[in-house]
């Protein structure tokens, strides 16, 4: 069991991210977006929307620090411990409960404007469900162990991480840690093999590019697009529940 | 000089008749599909009126277009690339469908299932957003012909400008009213604030003819498009996710034809063609300092066809012979540089708009004529442009950003045009005093009599094609040339294959696909042999 969850699972994930934005760029195109409610409702989403996903973006960069900055660096930086406890305690509190906050007026939102609700696929209830689980455990994990100088996952969780990117996981690493983070670990991990699948892969899509490129874009007309073309989707097809 | 080719279109207000056959075209052709039924690429908009979406005009609320920055430097005026991205998570200015209208089917299905009672059934609205019954409160042409303008029409952002101006010219009252209708697309600018606004790079205009167009395979919906362009003619799909917008028919432009909403129009009021211009000198035109000389600056952007050093330059540009001669002969550019006539739409967004508008004139005339008066007598023509009942002001506020002085020289053209004409119809002597007046010969006077009253077909649409002159070429060359059998006694040759008659491969004659040039040559030649 130990080994199925944390030295075989992670693999699994990551290959069916890395597989499904493969295939999902080279097949699905015209179905990669953010699938955009806003034409719908605006007022809610212009307070709900940023609050989310600055919020999970704070998040993701302090899982970043916490798996991948080992301790021997903060403690070369002079940070102590207990320091560093409360600063991801705090840090990761606040960006949680702005996250938390942002996700309950999206379903919220989602749920009571009735074009918005109308417009939600199964696909879409599934993200959700994996989303506010893997936050809500995340908070949970956290603010359980927050006493004293909290659970130090960076001796257990975070060089098991590390040793992923080795190819050789240390799967013993995870075997003392509490079941809270263990259950959220899972649930990330199922959470990132759904990206591809879900409206969660306009993540990858973050249009950084915009800001070097020109104002005015020109392009050429595709010569082989003068004569007859292939056969494309139905304008009705695409969008097939 | 960096020419570039573009194609654009000029539209006659006087003919517009405010059918909406080309809104309900090109609706049939493009736009009558799921998540799309708010969306009209051609609307036809009855002005004073708050237009579709309701009150777009008003920039200060939707922040589309250009602004000059404290430099004199142009910048999206919902934001730079830091602003635009930081609020990419949310639009904060984007019109929601309800800005449009609320999109709506019937339920019919009531009319034939309804159990027998006293009532005749009826088939209630049903919104096609939420599925639930609606009350229907809003649509894209509500305020058709004044519709509701004594409560309402104070909500036309131009017509609070023009009470600015001149406040007692702008009346509701039924006798003292006026209204003309402006039909709307995609302006396919030179200066495009949508593709600027584009994070995801997925908008673009095309090189050769200046169509803008949407990438949907890049398009991430990110909306900024629709915010961007001032003029809301950008629109999001709401099932698919993306952004979707007036094509210029490209599929029909590139083969030669004009666009769908042009082809259709009954009053023929609209002219497409080619109008070369200067790529290099469209960000300088586009950051005029003063929002009134901005017509002006993209007249100086635009290049003359007959310019020998001109055509040299798009020669070496790549710009092809037939598109050359395209521009030479466009009623576009006669309308817009030679004539004078067209002006453009807002040209105060600093996006450069490519489709002009002749402004109406006709009310004069009639008011004259109710007066006792003649009129199409020139003297009393000109004194009475400044007291049209449709007020300079607001002319001017649509299209030269509020400057009175292009509006008038361009009413005052076409008045001398009918004064002149008419003098010619009844056989009187011309009085030269009359095109001398507006700065024109009497036979320019003429010609511009031609395009914008008899002018046929392929005077009002000059198109070249995309695979230009030599698409029957390219047609031909799928299939080779000649059989490879086709060599000297071998089984290619005509006669007996080695299996009786019909046997072996035979050499097919070689048919090009019908295009309409080929199909037009076949139907208008006076013998086989030409074509």
């Amino acid at each position: 069991m130990t080994t199925l969850l944390w030295g075989v699972l992670p693999y699994v994930a990551l290959t069916l991210l890395i597989a499904g934005l493969i295939w999902r760029y080279r097949y699905d195109k015209y179905g990669w977006t953010t699938r955009s409610s806003q034409v719908y409702e605006s007022k809610l989403l212009n307070i709900a929307s940023p609050a989310f996903h600055y919020g999970i973006l704070f998040v993701l960069v302090g899982h970043l620090v916490g798996l991948f900055v080992p301790e021997s660096w903060t403690d070369a930086l002079g940070v102590s411990e207990h320091t560093y406890h409360l600063l991801s305690l705090y840090g990761g509190t606040a960006a949680g409960i702005l996250t938390v906050v942002g996700i309950a007026l999206l379903i919220y939102r989602r749920r009571t404007r009735a074009p918005v609700f109308r417009a939600t696929t199964v696909n879409d209830k599934l993200m959700y469900l994996v989303l506010v689980a893997a936050i809500v455990m995340g908070m949970i994990a956290k603010l359980a162990h927050s006493s004293g100088d909290g659970y130090n996952y960076r001796h257990t969780i975070a060089p098991w991480a590390r040793s992923l990117f080795t190819l050789s996981p240390d799967i013993e690493r995870m075997e003392g840690v509490p079941v809270s983070y263990q259950v959220h670990a899972v649930i990330g991990m199922a959470l990132i093999a759904l990206v591809p699948y879900t409206r969660l892969v306009h993540m990858f899509s973050a249009p950084v590019q915009y800001l070097f490129r020109p104002y005015i874009v020109y392009r050429s007309r595709d010569p082989k697009q003068l004569g007859p073309r292939p056969e494309r989707r139905g304008w009705e097809e695409t969008m097939r529940r | 000089m960096r020419p570039m080719a573009q194609i654009a279109m000029v539209m006659n207000l006087d003919k517009c008749i405010g059918c909406h056959t080309c809104s309900v075209t090109c609706k049939q052709a493009w736009t009558n599909r799921r998540g799309m039924e708010y969306v009209w690429f051609n609307n036809v908009e009855t002005r004073p009126g708050q237009g579709y979406p309701r009150r777009y005009e008003d920039q200060e609320h939707w922040r589309g277009g250009w602004e000059l920055n404290r430099r004199g430097a142009l910048r999206l005026k919902a934001g730079g690339r830091l602003r635009k991205l930081a609020g990419i998570f949310s639009n904060p200015k984007l019109p929601e469908i309800k800005d449009y209208y609320e999109p709506w089917t019937y339920d019919y299905k009531n009319l034939t299932d309804a159990p027998l009672g006293d009532d005749y059934p009826v088939a209630r609205p049903v919104s096609q957003l939420d599925g639930k019954p609606m009350k229907i409160e809003w649509s894209s042409n509500w305020d058709d012909n004044l519709a509701g303008a004594p409560a309402y029409g104070d909500l036309d952002p131009m017509v609070e400008r023009t009470r600015q101006q001149a406040a007692d010219k702008v009346r509701f009252e039924f006798e003292q009213t006026f209204m003309f209708y402006l039909p709307r697309i995609c302006e396919h600018c030179l200066n495009p604030s949508c593709v600027a606004s584009c994070p995801s790079g997925a908008m673009y205009k095309r090189a050769e003819d200046g169509i803008v167009l949407v990438d949907q395979d890049g398009c991430r919906g990110w909306r900024m498009c629709v915010t961007g362009c001032p003029y809301k003619k950008v629109y999001f799909n709401h099932r698919t996710g993306k952004a979707e917008k007036c094509t210029l028919c490209y599929p029909r432009i590139e083969v030669g034809l004009p666009t769908v909403c042009s082809e259709t129009c009954v009053g023929r009021l609209r002219y497409l063609g080619v109008i070369l211009y200067d790529a290099d000198k469209v960000t300088a035109a586009a950051s005029v300092k003063d929002d009134k000389a901005l017509y002006e600056a993209q007249l100086g952007v635009f290049l003359d066809p007959e310019d020998p050093e001109v055509r040299r330059a798009a020669e070496n540009a790549g710009i092809p012979y037939d598109w050359l001669e395209a521009a030479r002969r466009s009623p576009v550019h006669a309308l817009i540089s030679k004539y004078r006539v067209a002006l453009p739409l807002h040209p105060e967004y600093r996006t450069m708009p490519m489709v002009w508008y002749i402004p109406p004139l006709s009310p004069v005339v009639d008011a004259l004529s109710e007066t006792g008066h003649d009129g199409e007598d020139a003297a009393n023509l000109f004194g009475a442009i400044d007291t049209l009942r449709i007020p300079l002001e607001y002319l001017a506020e649509v299209f030269t950003a509020g400057d009175v002085a292009p509006v008038r020289a361009s009413l005052e053209r076409l008045a001398a045009m009918r004064s002149h004409m008419r003098a010619l119809n009844l056989g009187e002597e011309p009085d030269l005093s009359v095109p001398a007046a507006v700065g024109m010969t009497p036979e320019e006077i003429e010609r511009m009599y031609r395009l914008l009253a008899i002018a046929k077909y392929e005077d009002r649409y000059v198109i070249p094609t995309a695979a230009v002159g030599d698409a029957r070429r390219l047609e031909e060359s799928a299939l080779p040339a000649d059989c490879s059998l086709d060599y000297e006694g071998g089984p290619g040759m005509g006669g007996d294959g080695p299996f009786g008659q019909d046997s072996g491969r035979k050499l097919l004659p070689l048919v090009s696909v019908e295009n309409f040039h080929l199909l037009r040559r076949r139907q208008t030649t006076d013998d086989a042999e030409e074509t």
